[in-house]
């Protein structure tokens, strides 16, 4: 028995879901005596393959071959059950980001094994593992066993702690035979973003609503938002309206998020919305209406315009970060 | 062309979910059931493909007797007929990819088309379950698809942009928001509706892999301080998020 981590990269970088996605698998191995394995898989990745030990793996296999150079689901689905075959892995730990989340089923079907997706807590309950997971988009929380043999956990996005041990691990290259049938869908390019972090991926988030009364006053959320190095989101009335594009939508039929900060500005706070976003540690509300529900799980709020309140809190906060 | 979409009947985004007596599941009483809204766009997605590409647009779903509302919807919308893979009891996704997977075999399409995530178990794998099972590729949180001469140029959400991902017929697209705007059934579509074929049959067994233990609420959290009424809060808030909250 051990536990094999999958450790996204994109362009040989590593998401810091991957590092929390190591230690998470570690902390498990901890609790049920056991070892954990971290895996990359790309082409030059063994030179980043030894920051995977820092985040507690007891080993780091890295499958670095030139043909995985670009990603393909379908190939290191293939790779991760081969090694996971090899280590006589029972437990597998992946990001639930949007590779992790392609790529999870994909193992699961191969392996014969039971995935529980998206879990915010993984807790150990006489011997067994006790995955927890948001349903209805937060509104209630699941706690389940995976009963088969091999088990399967995909870990949501800055839930988890990425905790450097100051420990190394020892790197293996191994090689995994693939064919062109391997291959059956392939990445041929990204179109990038606004360049802000992703709002799942975010430790602040600034997001606005029906408030901000028209897109053009977004550039205001868009400048707290650089000040602050945080992701920009928007409530689904915004994104439906065209003011916003939807990869920035927050809540049920949305993202979401648990940031360390969240700032909702003009939002009123509609059920949908409060599902994706109250797991955020800490909440500031900004808003005209005394009794919008936001301001029931805001901890701290302004009853006032979002668009006065916005360029004041962006300048102040400039002064005193020193930007 | 031939399409086929899973589809899922799910409560409404506006349900407040309350906890069942069996604390397994949520207790159903007065909540109301729709076709889940990324369900909605794969069946819209379907029905473009088949004004592109002719050919037929199968709708299913897999359930008890109160799914046959929601592929009644799918048919109203315009989809030529339906399945319904029978089964009242509770099923993992693992489950309903098996029972899925068994039927479309059959089926063989060659497009495969599901909802990027079904909203009340939020679990998003039985799509890529049911393409791995089926020996097919899949491109999850699909925004954009193109096909020519079987040849498949797609686009799908990834963090903080979008991912272009090539494939080749057959191949299953789990549907994002973004990729169309679904139509709003006809009246004609409505009563057309009613004389389309829904089969009925039973779904094939499946043992479960994931067990539920317990469901819960979330702590509620508790409504923090209003800081001020206008601007000259700004100080104190960043005072509070800087000294008490300690995240700037």
């Amino acid at each position: 028995m051990t536990i094999l981590a999958f450790a996204e990269q994109r362009d040989n970088k590593f998401k810091k879901s991957s590092f929390e996605a190591v230690s998470a698998a570690r902390t498990l191995a901890d609790q049920l005596g056991t070892s954990c394995i971290a895996l990359v898989v790309g082409s030059g990745v063994g030179a980043i393959a030894g920051q995977l030990g820092a985040y507690g793996a007891h080993r780091v296999i890295a499958v670095d071959q030139e043909e995985c150079a670009q990603h393909s689901s379908s190939a290191v689905a293939k790779v991760i059950t081969e090694i996971a075959g090899q280590e006589g892995a029972s437990v597998l730990v992946l990001p639930a980001s949007a590779m992790g989340k392609d790529l999870a089923p994909r193992v699961a079907a191969k392996l014969g094994a039971g995935l529980a997706s998206d879990c915010v807590a993984l807790t150990v309950e006489g011997g067994e593992i006790v995955a927890t997971r948001p349903v209805y988009a937060g509104k209630a929380l699941l706690d389940v066993k995976v009963t088969t043999p091999v088990k399967i956990f995909t870990l949501r996005p800055n839930v988890f702690r990425a905790t450097e041990k100051g420990e190394t691990a020892a790197i293996e290259k191994r090689a995994v035979a693939l064919g062109p049938g391997d291959f059956t869908s392939r990445v041929t390019g990204t179109r990038g973003g606004s360049g802000r972090p992703d709002v799942t991926e975010a430790d602040i988030v600034v997001s606005g609503g029906r408030g901000m009364k028209g897109p053009e006053n977004f550039t205001l959320i868009e400048q707290l938002a650089d000040v602050l190095g945080a992701g920009v989101g928007a409530s689904r009335a915004v994104v439906d309206a065209g003011w916003r594009p939807h990869g920035e939508q927050v809540g049920q039929t949305g993202k979401t998020v648990s940031p360390t900060l969240y700032v909702a500005c003009g939002i009123s706070g509609a059920v949908q919305h409060l599902a994706g976003m109250s797991s955020s540690r800490y909440i500031v509300a900004i808003n005209k209406d005394k009794d919008a529900p936001i301001f029931q799980v805001a901890d701290y709020g302004i009853i006032g315009d979002a668009l006065e309140i916005l360029p004041e809190l962006t300048h102040q906060l400039k002064a005193s970060l020193g930007k | 062309m031939k399409i086929a979409v899973c589809i899922n009947h799910v409560p409404d985004t506006e349900t407040k979910i309350k906890i069942g007596g069996d604390a397994l599941s949520i207790d159903r009483a007065g909540v109301n059931y729709m076709l889940g809204p990324y369900d909605e766009i794969a069946v819209e997605e379907a029905l473009r493909l088949r004004e592109k590409f002719t050919g037929e647009v199968i709708v299913l779903s897999l359930g008890g007797d109160a799914h046959k509302e929601t592929l009644r919807k799918a048919l109203a919308m315009g989809a030529d007929r339906a399945v319904l893979l029978k089964d009242d009891g509770a099923r993992d996704s693992y489950g309903v990819a098996f029972g899925l997977a068994q039927e479309l075999k059959t089926l063989s399409p060659d497009v495969l088309l599901f909802g990027k995530q079904s909203i009340d178990y939020d679990d998003a794998q039985v799509g890529t379950l049911v393409a791995e099972m089926l020996g097919l590729p899949s491109v999850p949180v699909v925004t954009k698809i193109e096909i020519q001469d079987g040849t498949v140029v797609c686009e799908r959400e990834i963090e903080g942009g979008k991912e272009i991902v090539e494939t080749k017929l057959p191949v299953a697209f789990l549907a994002q928001k973004g990729l169309n705007e679904p139509r709003y059934p006809s009246l004609k579509g409505i009563m057309s509706a009613k004389s389309k074929p829904i089969e009925e049959k039973p779904a094939a067994a499946a043992e479960g892999r994931v067990a539920p233990v317990r469901l819960r609420k979330p702590t509620a959290k508790n409504p923090g301080r209003i800081v001020g009424t206008d601007p000259t809060a700004v100080g104190e808030l960043i005072r509070l998020l800087h000294e008490e909250a300690k995240v700037i």
